[in-house]
């Protein structure tokens, strides 16, 4: 099967243009008819929810939590992206697209991110108007940071809650749907499967999660905005319920998995204290703005960091990479982080942190408060007083969260950082409508692959969740629901209804009839250590391949030995869990094929056999620019489709943020 | 910070269902680390009855950073535990020290039954948001963003009222069961904006027929809401939202 | 929606509550007003209080007052009541261990209780000083203001009385406690400029004139018992 894009033809900032205004519309008596289900309601599922039912479709909305406003995009802290130009820095549409194509070290469709780059600014403005309380200047206008990847100012925020700010606000129009009675909202749901009808599809089978119950439901279009996988690790940034099976389900399927050893690995969370750590926990990349990363220039420096003279600390990044210094992207400053660690400079009682140290902001912002408050020759101790005042407005809630996890005072100690894994830029395969290799299926926001190539720069995460629910469905589902007005709705009698069904229940009986003696939790830390182990920051050709025979071998265990209390019509998280972890002991055997195949480092890939000399990640064109597009053919089978990435605009080079 | 290892005595409110009678089950939790948070006190507990062969704990819990709201356990009387302004999620154990005796509830409100264990239903607070929550702008209407500067003091309250998770602790915490304070974040956050504006009347009067509608009590003004939010929404709220239904009351339109 | 709806709903009920109390603060100040004249210095004992009683018993005006007072009394006593009985109700299975004193008051939760002894000895009250002059007004074509300052001297004789007296002030002390500064919070006055101040006035206002009353008894059971 040859991938299709469908990128529209002509020049890059046309293309969009030009597919908005000749693609197919449906008129809205036959909107009424349309039945369209969304599966997750975080950024993404919620503004597309929204957005279709403002526009008359039927739509059903499903998610496993209690409320659509839990979804995990609640939790992301720093910010979103917009060519605004506001700062009049020289942002542009062209320069987000740019530093989005680079930070994705060419592993994107210029195509998507140009157009992800357009509609940008205009999701700041439609947050602004449903009363999404970003930050404001004194003149009342709309306040903006600088994140990493990035040499000008464009990120707009609300304190260190951004990503809640932005999902209440899709949250609440999604509500006033229902209210309305456009949206049907399906909340302790869970998706079990796809089904699939005249090679469409056009259903799903869900679980109500509060009695066990299976549903059939029908829907002309299937939308998944289900998020990342990053769980498959065990320890991430993640929520705990945060997984894979609506992707996966979809996969085995038919729809094609894009690029999915391509994991963000987060520089600042918090180090891991032990073997009960459940998750971790992120500290924004904000905090990079102001706060300087550092170890020791001894190994094995035992002393306290504040015992530590200025002139032995090193700070690595600005030292390696002056023109961006404490903001250079996520993978770089991961990589930095985990060479100084393994190089025995690290610090902590694991010895696996970095120091994140806000004394020269506290002292910096101390002494601009004092000369705006007409005291230039206050003392050192009064200043510090001041600048901790300033940086508590700033970062308040990040340092209360650091404190309260830690047991540490973060104004009066560094913070100690590791890099944990944050987000998944792999996901399924889509082309330009975000329609995966099943017609009538779409993916949306982290569910797909789409925009960020090989590395995801900060803040662009909610601006692609918003981009695709808000601003670029509503045209490419009417697109293709054009041709489909004549489909009345498939009563769910129907035999691939019934089909599908008795394979999740199946599925379900058998997983219960295990009986065996280790609990789904164990599994999932096992599977997790092998992930981050071989399949983590630095891969290597032997790691993964043990790694694929190890996961190989787990998951048989699994079948033959998991535990599952309790029954199957009731609630039951240990069983919903045990499903989930099933389906990522498939995915992660899929992640470390991929990683193989991509005998390259390219942004979170870092295959240790393709670096340079000092140590940076090594990219090969000639042989990997390509999305890595995979079928699945059965267990521990699937095939490798590759779409060309051709870049018309941008000619890739080294990426250098030296 | 000194590490340090500790057993507990739980009391654990365990119900089968919504329609079963509930009660305590008492459970013994060896070597809890006090780097631990509240939950991973709880997945150990968990672990443990699953060696054993016996059912776990149903706990709802999700980001585990103290952002999405799902936790919502009520420990030794509070609602999420005893420190400040922190989620269950949030809560560790570096809080509690050896032999110590943690009797751990659901959410208890009419409005929000039980599912199973400590997981509660709290699909009302959706039905109130849907009653009036939300600023009616479709997508794709909006001018640009800064085309309307909006006072930075207000623009600080709104977000102050906004932060709300809508865990619920404030109807767990309230004598009355009342969900003034969610209700009032809302109604505050939109108020304070003028894209609220337009609809600020039916929206106060919409929404506190929808809190009557699902049963909550009726806020007496007592303050333990206040007191147990984990992100610190303050009463000022519920000022707000009696000066915005007493507007409606007395404003001459018809819609209120 | 309909006036009825409004004050139907939980905001509705609370405002009458509200609106009531606080206007039964203001009565208050104008009963502890006339009736601290006990206390004035006159030569002829309860010279200037006897004649501001008079004055109130006689005077159309404040009898026409008073039915607003006591209709005010009326819904301020139903609305409480059926707020409390209903709120009671929304939570059926109750803490096995609460929060207590850690998250709130304890005169904020038992305005119910605090409320209806303060009626318990309203009750007694107006069956001492107010039912006998005012049925004598309304039914004897004889009747003449009674002196009330003996009458207080020979009702307060009794130390029983006196006892309970100055519970039903040390009650209403408390429901002022917390009753004051709710009834500006819920008509939206208790900003974040304004809250500190009303919290301070209440507090203030709930120990004066609890206090005040409470002296009267004691004193005039001095009086009585012991003379000047």
């Amino acid at each position: 099967m040859a991938l299709n894009s469908k990128i529209p033809a002509g020049p890059i900032d046309s293309k969009w243009k030009t597919y908005k205004s000749t693609c197919k519309l449906v008129n809205p008596a036959n909107k009424r008819q349309l039945e369209i289900i969304v599966v997750g309601t975080g950024l993404a599922g919620a503004s597309a929810a929204a957005s279709l039912g403002e526009m008359g479709y039927k739509v059903k909305a499903f998610c496993f939590q209690d409320s659509p406003r839990r979804a995990h995009s609640i939790a992301a802290q720093g910010g979103i992206n917009a060519a605004k130009n506001y700062q009049n820095d020289g942002d542009s549409t062209y320069r987000l697209f740019y530093d989005t194509i680079k930070g994705g070290d060419y592993r994107a469709r210029e195509g998507n991110v140009h157009r992800l780059a357009e509609v940008s600014a205009n999701i700041i403005d439609q947050c602004v108007a449903q009363g999404v309380p970003f930050a404001r200047e004194y003149g009342g206008l709309l306040s903006n940071r600088s994140f990493g990847g990035t040499q000008v100012q464009r990120t707009f925020y609300a304190a260190g809650q951004t990503g809640q700010q932005l999902l209440i606000g899709a949250y609440q129009a999604l509500e006033r749907q229902v209210a309305l009675g456009t949206v049907t909202m399906y909340s302790r749901h869970e998706m079990l499967d796809v089904v699939v009808i005249d090679g469409k599809a056009r259903g799903i089978i869900a679980r109500n999660l509060v009695t066990g119950e299976l549903e059939r439901h029908f829907g002309h279009a299937v939308l998944l905005c289900t998020g990342g996988y990053g769980n498959v690790f065990y320890l991430s940034t993640n929520a705990m319920g945060s997984n894979v099976t609506a992707a996966w389900k979809a996969h085995r399927k038919g729809a094609f998995f894009g690029n999915p050893c391509f994991t963000q690995i987060h520089p600042t969370c918090i180090p891991v204290s032990g073997d009960h750590q459940s998750k971790l926990t992120l500290m924004s990349e904000s905090l990079r703005n102001d706060g300087r990363i550092w170890v020791p220039k001894k190994q094995g420096d035992n002393r306290k960091p504040t015992d530590i003279p200025e002139e032995e600390r090193d700070y690595y990044l600005e030292r390696r990479y002056p023109a961006f210094g404490n903001l250079v992207p996520r993978d770089v400053a991961s990589r930095a982080a985990k060479e100084r660690c393994d190089a025995g400079y690290g610090v902590g009682s694991s010895k696996m942190a970095v120091y994140l140290d806000f004394a020269s902001a506290i002292e910096r912002y101390g002494r601009v408060e004092a000369n705006k408050q007409g005291k230039p020759n206050l003392d050192k101790a009064s200043i510090i007083a001041l600048g901790k005042d300033v940086v508590k407005e700033k970062y308040g809630n990040l340092f209360d969260m650091y404190a309260k996890i830690t047991g540490e005072n973060p104004y009066e100690v560094p913070m100690r950082i590791y890099p944990a894994v944050h987000y998944t830029m792999g996901g399924l395969w889509v082309d330009y409508e975000l329609m995966t290799t099943v017609p009538n299926l779409y993916a949306l926001g982290e569910a797909n692959f789409s925009d960020h190539g090989a590395n995801r720069l900060g803040a662009s995460a909610l601006m692609q969740g918003l981009a695709d629910g808000y601003f670029v469905i509503p045209y490419t589902l009417g697109n293709n629901l054009a041709d489909d007005i004549r489909t009345k709705a498939i009563p769910t009698d129907h035999p691939a209804f019934i089909a599908a069904e008795k394979e999740v229940s199946d599925r379900i009986n058998r997983l219960m009839n295990i009986k065996g003696k280790e609990s789904v939790e164990s599994f999932h830390k096992r599977l997790g250590k092998i992930m981050w182990d071989k399949c983590g920051m630095g891969r290597n050709a032997k790691g993964l391949q043990e790694a694929i025979k190890e996961i190989q071998e787990l998951r048989k265990e699994f079948w033959s030995n998991v535990r599952i209390p309790g029954d199957i019509n009731e609630f039951n998280p240990e069983l919903d869990k045990a499903g989930r972890v099933a389906d990522f002991l498939e995915l992660g055997e899929l992640m470390c094929i991929d990683a193989l195949q991509r005998n390259e480092s390219c942004g979170g890939h870092f295959r240790e056999e393709s670096q340079t000399e000092d140590g940076e990640a090594l990219r090969d064109d000639a042989n990997f620019m390509y999305v890595a597009a995979w079928e699945f053919k059965g267990e521990s089978n699937f095939e490798l489709h590759k779409e060309p990435l051709n870049y018309e605009v941008v000619h890739p080079s080294a990426r250098s943020y030296k | 910070m000194q590490h340090y290892n500790m057993n507990l005595t739980l009391k654990v409110w365990r119900q089968k269902n919504n329609k079963a009678k509930g009660g305590f089950e008492t459970f013994q939790v060896k070597n809890v680390s006090s780097e631990m948070s509240f939950l991973e006190m709880f997945d150990v507990l968990n672990e443990q009855l699953v060696a054993e062969g016996k059912e776990p704990v149903a706990f709802d819990h999700d980001c585990r950073e103290g952002i999405c709201g799902m936790c919502s356990m009520h420990i030794n009387g509070r609602a999420h535990g005893p420190w400040e302004q922190t989620t269950t999620c949030q809560l560790h154990m570096r809080e509690y020290k050896d032999g110590d005796t943690i009797v751990v509830e659901p959410w208890r409100a009419n409005s929000f039954p039980v599912i199973k264990d400590l997981v509660v239903d709290r699909t009302a607070f959706d039905r109130i948001i849907a009653a009036g929550g939300y600023v009616s702008v479709n997508t794709g209407n909006a001018q640009d963003a800064n085309a309307l500067p909006i006072e930075k003091q207000k623009a600080d309250e709104s977000f102050a009222a906004a932060s709300c998770i809508g865990c619920g602790a404030c109807v767990a915490a309230c004598p009355n069961a009342s969900a003034m304070l969610f209700v009032s974040a809302k109604v505050s956050h939109l108020a304070l904006l003028p894209q609220g504006d337009p609809e600020r009347k039916v929206r106060a009067v919409n929404m506190v027929q929808q809190m009557d509608t699902e049963g909550f009590g009726s806020c007496t003004n007592i303050g333990a809401c206040e007191a147990e939010c984990p992100k610190g929404i303050s009463i000022e709220n519920i000022a707000r939202l009696n000066r915005e239904y007493l507007g409606a009351v007395f404003s001459g339109s018809a819609q209120g | 929606m309909s006036w009825k709806n409004y004050f139907s709903t939980s905001i509705g009920k609370k405002i009458l509550v509200g609106a009531t109390g606080l206007f039964l603060v203001l009565f208050l100040v104008v009963h502890c007003y006339v009736n601290a004249m006990v206390f004035w210095p006159d030569a002829e004992p309860g010279k200037h209080f006897t004649e501001a009683a008079a004055f109130m018993g006689g005077n159309v005006a404040v009898r026409i007052m008073e039915i607003g007072l006591f209709l005010g009394l009326a819904v301020h006593i139903i609305q409480g009541l059926s707020l409390w009985s209903q709120n009671m109700k929304r939570r059926s299975v109750r803490y096995t261990v609460s929060a207590g004193n850690a998250t709130s008051k304890w005169y904020s939760r038992s305005m119910g209780l605090l409320g209806t002894l303060i009626l318990m000895f309203l009750i007694l009250h107006l069956y001492h000083f107010w039912a006998p002059n005012r049925y004598g007004q309304a039914f004897d074509p004889a009747w003449k203001e009674e002196d009330l300052y003996h009458k207080m001297i020979a009702v307060f004789t009794p130390l029983w009385v006196v006892i309970i007296y100055v519970l039903g002030c040390v009650s209403l002390a408390w429901h002022l406690m917390h009753g004051f500064f709710s009834g500006f919070q819920t008509f939206g006055l208790a900003t974040h400029k304004y809250k500190g101040v009303i919290r301070s006035i209440g507090v203030a206002f709930a120990i004066i004139i609890p206090l005040i009353f409470a002296s009267m008894p004691i004193y005039l059971h001095c009086v009585g018992n012991c003379g000047h």
